[in-house]
Parts: C-alpha cells; structure tokens; sequence
C-alpha cells in the first residue's frame, strides 16, 4: 500500500438550524479512491468549491470519512489511537502563513512541533537547522518572523512541518498570497524537499504553472476526481480544463491557440524551452 | 474624478526605533476613467498607497488632491471622499456579516444615509452588475462559494456609487475561472460607466490582460510608471525586485534570441500568438 490511499471516501457537511435539525447535506468528496505512492510529487486542481481542501483534511485527520477510509502510511485516520501518528507522518501547510507562526523568534517556531512531541532538546535544535536549511532560511534563524516577506514566511512554515520529520507534506495552496519571487522560492523550496529529502508532496495550488513538475495530477470537480494524468496529459485538454473552470500555463495556451490557426505542434507543451524548440522548425 | 499625490511620505511607526518608511516621495497622477495596476512585491508599499486616497491612512507629510480638494483641509468632508473612492480590500468576503446576500450589500448605502428605496435600488443594480444570480440574493452570504462571497462584497461596495473604485488583490485564492470573470467584470464597469480602477495584484498574467497603465511600487517609492507593454519590457528590473513578467514575455525573448522576428513588447497571448504568426509567416514565403 501507498503513503496514502482512500477508498470510496465521501465526506458530507451537514447544516443544522439553531434547534439542531438538519436543513441540508451537501456532499463535498463523492466517492474518492486514490492512492499515493512514497516520494510522489502529486498535484491536485480543482474549482472553488471542487472538494480539494476537504480531501486534503482527511489526510492529517482533520476531517473524517462519512463514508469510506484513508490510510496513512497503513493506519486508518479514524481510528482514534491512530491520530497522533498520522499528524507526524503528515504535515500539512495552509494558505496564510501568518495564521500559522506562533514563535516569537524563527528558530522557536520551527522547534514547536518537534518540541510537542517529546523530542530531546538537542535533537530539537539538530532538527531546527536542517529543516531551516532544506527550505533556505537558516540566515533567517535569529530574526521574528513578524519582519520576514510573505514567502519567507511561507517557507518558515514549511520548516516548522518538516522538523517533525513527516513521510508526505500537504500544502493547500500555500503560495495563494504570494508575490511572484515568494512563490518561485516556496515552490523550489517544495520541489527539493521531494526530490532531495524524498518527501511525499500533496500540491494544492490554482496557479497552473506551479505544477508542470508534478508526477501526477488528479483533477477535482464536485467532489470527484475528474481527471487524472501526467502534467503533458492534463494540460493536452486545454477546452476540458475550461470547461472545469480552470485554465493551463500561458505557454500551453499560447501553443493551443497557435495550434488553432494552424501552426504544428505537439500537444502539452509546458515549458518555454518546448515551445521555442517545437517552433524551431519555422525559422 | 482625477487624483494626485503631491510629495506623499508615509512613516509607520515614525519617532520610534521601529520606524519604517512605508511610502517615500510618491508623486502620482490619476486621470478619469483610467484602469491602472499597481504591483510590487509583498512590503512595497502597494496596500498603504491605496489606502491613502480613501484617507485611511493619513499621510506623514505631502498632499493629496481630489477633484482639486485637498483631503488634509481641516473643512474637507472626508466621509463624502469615502463614498467617491471605495476600496475592496485583500479576502473581503471576511466582512460579510448580515443574514443575507441583499441586506448586506443594503448596508453602505443605508449607512450613507440614503432613502430605504434607494438603498434597495442600489444594492439590487450592484448585485446585477456583479454578475450574481438572482437566485443568490436571499442566501445566507456563508453559504456561497469564494467566488460568489469576493462578488458579493465587491457588491457592497460598487452600492455607494463610488467613482474610483480600488481593489486590493481581488483575485488571491480564486480559481483561473472566477479569476477571469471577476477580472471581466471589473473591467466591463470601467468601460461602461467610466470609473476609474485602481488594481493591486500579484498577478502580473491578470495585470498584462486588463490594465491600461501599470505603476509599480519598490520600497515605498514609484519604480516605473507606464503603459503595460513598457514596464514588461524592462523585465530584469521587475525580477531584480521580487516581481516577474507575464509568461509570454519570457517566451517571446527567447524566441527573439533564436533568430525569430517577433516583437517582444507583446504581452498577452492574443498578441504573441499574432506575432509569432507573423514572424513564421514571413519565414514560410521565404522559402
């Protein structure tokens, strides 16, 4: 079995009115099966309101299944004696960095999670270093977090889930609030815990181009997975994506258009580098 | 209505050790009518600029005229100026408050001090012009998707008939569809009732497609100030301070680098698309 893997996950919110009785059952993850193998890089996509960010709860146990299960790492997330575990083997990393720093100092704030599971203070400062370094911000060990950019902050938070040591990291659209450079340095910072440290990674983002590096793609729409598929896949079906409220990278759109009027090229171009290759043949 | 900013400073936090100069020097010019980006990376300055032509925030010293009024006039009338330049700040759908999608938009109207049929008149045209259903009106403001909540407060704020309108990142957190259509509509208001648009925003891709003039922000001060095509063309400087230009320009260059006549200044899709085409068409009659 995967790191992760969910059967026939449904997950139902219900809305109660102030007596208690129920007004209404929207379901927000329909019958979810997916299975995530140790050191994937795996981006989900999905519209306002598609189930991304409740499927993505299940994962730490948040949330649990109405129906169905998950498994980390082999361990039900709803079976209470399990919670514990599964919070440390998955870290999760939200949108808002600032709702998420409590140290007063950078360094402190990474050492809460490590500290709050009884690690031993010399291992805690071990774990501090080379989690700050993994994401780039060890300069930044000494300074408050309060005077650091939006995408600093960002990556201290992605140090303070990684000092924990996690098998698999959720990040829900973390580069939301960013500036163009803060979310280059939050998506290097991501890429090379995958691929240095072997990080499971779990992408939930709404910027296409964030995830043309991604080994898969799974597709939300209504609390289903709509579609699967390699990034090249995914991003072939540039009329699908629109019609599922969602959009491909300029350079895939700029190749789709051209293509429109005429002009051979591969489908699924994702890079500069592809499309200024694949046109080479005009000069 | 036409603002200027004349000498603008901003001090937060000034005659303590913490002081940080938030704006320095800012001389700025908004014409009617105008749909402007204002962009810079996180800390530039952006929020706080905007946040002075509403008279939010009081500037540390320098003018700010509007409509040839000077807002630091001791007799100057700074709540009419708050009902002319409205301002959607960053997650409005965080100020949603009222029982329902209608009453909420009702309430800066209501709070202007207008007529309860006025109010109702202007809160339902606002709720039309953002492209609401009308099925939506009488929902509970919770119960709508990010998309439908951003439209909503942006709603309540197009009620006070505003003459600029000011949006702080309205698009942050949106799916690429909302994003297009938020972004549409703005747009659409700006061509149909002459507002002037004031957008801050992160997304230069957004900024390229809908701005007429884009004005970008560094340490507090006016790094560049022009037309879209001009700004991106200076893209190593944008990328020097924590910004970046839209995708097509990246893509341009390096075709241009491998001998390829485009013309490297176009900076949406629309217009790289058609002048690779012209660039490959040449290349196709000369063979």
């Amino acid at each position: 079995m995967g790191i992760i893997k969910t059967k026939d996950l449904v997950f139902e919110y219900i809305r109660r009115d102030e007596d208690g009785n129920v007004e209404g059952i929207t379901t927000a993850v329909d019958q979810v099966n997916l299975e995530v193998a140790q050191g994937e890089f795996i981006a989900i996509l999905g519209h306002n309101g598609s189930g991304k960010s409740t499927l993505a709860k299940h994962i730490n146990a948040i949330l649990n299944p109405t129906e169905g299960t998950v498994w980390v790492d082999g361990m039900d997330t709803s079976k209470e004696e399990n919670v514990w575990d599964i919070r440390q083997k998955a870290g999760m990393v939200f949108q808002n960095p600032d709702n998420q720093i409590i140290g007063q100092v950078v360094e402190e704030d990474v050492g809460f999670g490590p500290e709050n599971m009884g690690i031993p203070t010399e291992e805690i400062w071990e774990r501090v270093e080379e989690s700050l370094r993994a994401v780039g911000m060890y300069a930044f060990r000494k300074h408050s977090p309060n005077k650091l950019s939006g995408g600093q902050k960002q990556r201290v938070s992605i140090a303070g889930v990684l000092a924990m040591h996690p098998q698999c990291i959720v990040l829900d659209e973390p580069t939301a609030m960013l500036d163009p450079r803060g979310r280059r340095e939050v998506i290097r910072a991501v890429r090379g815990l995958n691929q240095v440290e072997g990080i499971t990674v779990l992408l939930i983002t709404h910027y296409m181009e964030e995830i043309i590096h991604a080994d898969r793609v799974y597709v939300m729409d209504g609390g289903r997975i709509a579609m699967e598929g390699t990034p090249r896949d995914i991003f072939s079906q540039v009329e699908r994506l629109k019609e599922l409220r969602l959009d491909v990278p300029q350079v895939t759109l700029l190749a789709y258009e051209l293509q429109q009027k005429g002009v051979r090229l591969p489908d699924g171009i994702l890079t500069v580098k592809e499309l200024a290759d694949a046109l080479q043949g005009y000069l | 209505m036409s603002i200027i900013l004349d000498h603008v400073n901003y001090i937060y936090g000034a005659d303590t050790p913490l002081a940080v100069k938030a704006l320095d020097d800012v001389c700025l010019q908004f014409p009617d009518g105008q749909f402007v980006g204002i962009i810079g990376h996180t800390g530039s300055g952006k929020s706080t600029l905007v946040q002075h032509l509403n008279g939010l925030v009081k500037a540390t010293s320098g003018h700010i005229y509007v409509d040839g009024e000077d807002i630091y006039d001791r007799d100057y009338d700074r709540k009419k100026l708050r009902s002319k330049v409205g301002l959607v700040f960053q997650y409005p759908e965080h100020q949603l408050f009222e029982i329902d999608v209608f009453t909420d938009v009702c309430f800066g109207p209501r709070n202007l001090g207008l007529e309860k049929k006025e109010v109702e008149l202007r809160a339902y045209e606002a709720l039309r012009k953002v492209g609401l259903p009308e099925d939506l009106f009488y929902q509970s403001p919770f119960e709508l998707s990010g998309g439908q909540k951003r439209r909503v407060a942006i709603a309540g704020v197009l009620a006070m008939k505003p003459q600029v309108l000011i949006l702080d990142e309205p698009t942050a957190g949106l799916d690429p569809k909302g994003r297009d259509e938020i972004l549409g509509q703005i747009k659409e208001l700006q061509c149909t009732t002459g507002m002037t648009i004031l957008l801050v925003s992160h997304s230069m891709e957004d900024v390229a497609e809908y701005v007429d003039r884009i004005i970008v922000m560094n340490k507090g001060r006016v790094m560049l100030d022009d037309e879209p095509r001009e700004v991106f063309a200076q893209y190593k400087e944008l990328e020097e301070v924590g910004l970046a230009a839209p995708q097509v320009t990246y893509i341009l260059h390096e075709l241009q680098e491998r001998g390829f006549q485009v013309d490297v200044n176009a900076t949406t899709i629309g217009e790289a698309a058609k002048t690779i085409l012209q660039a490959i068409g040449k290349k196709k009659t000369n063979i």
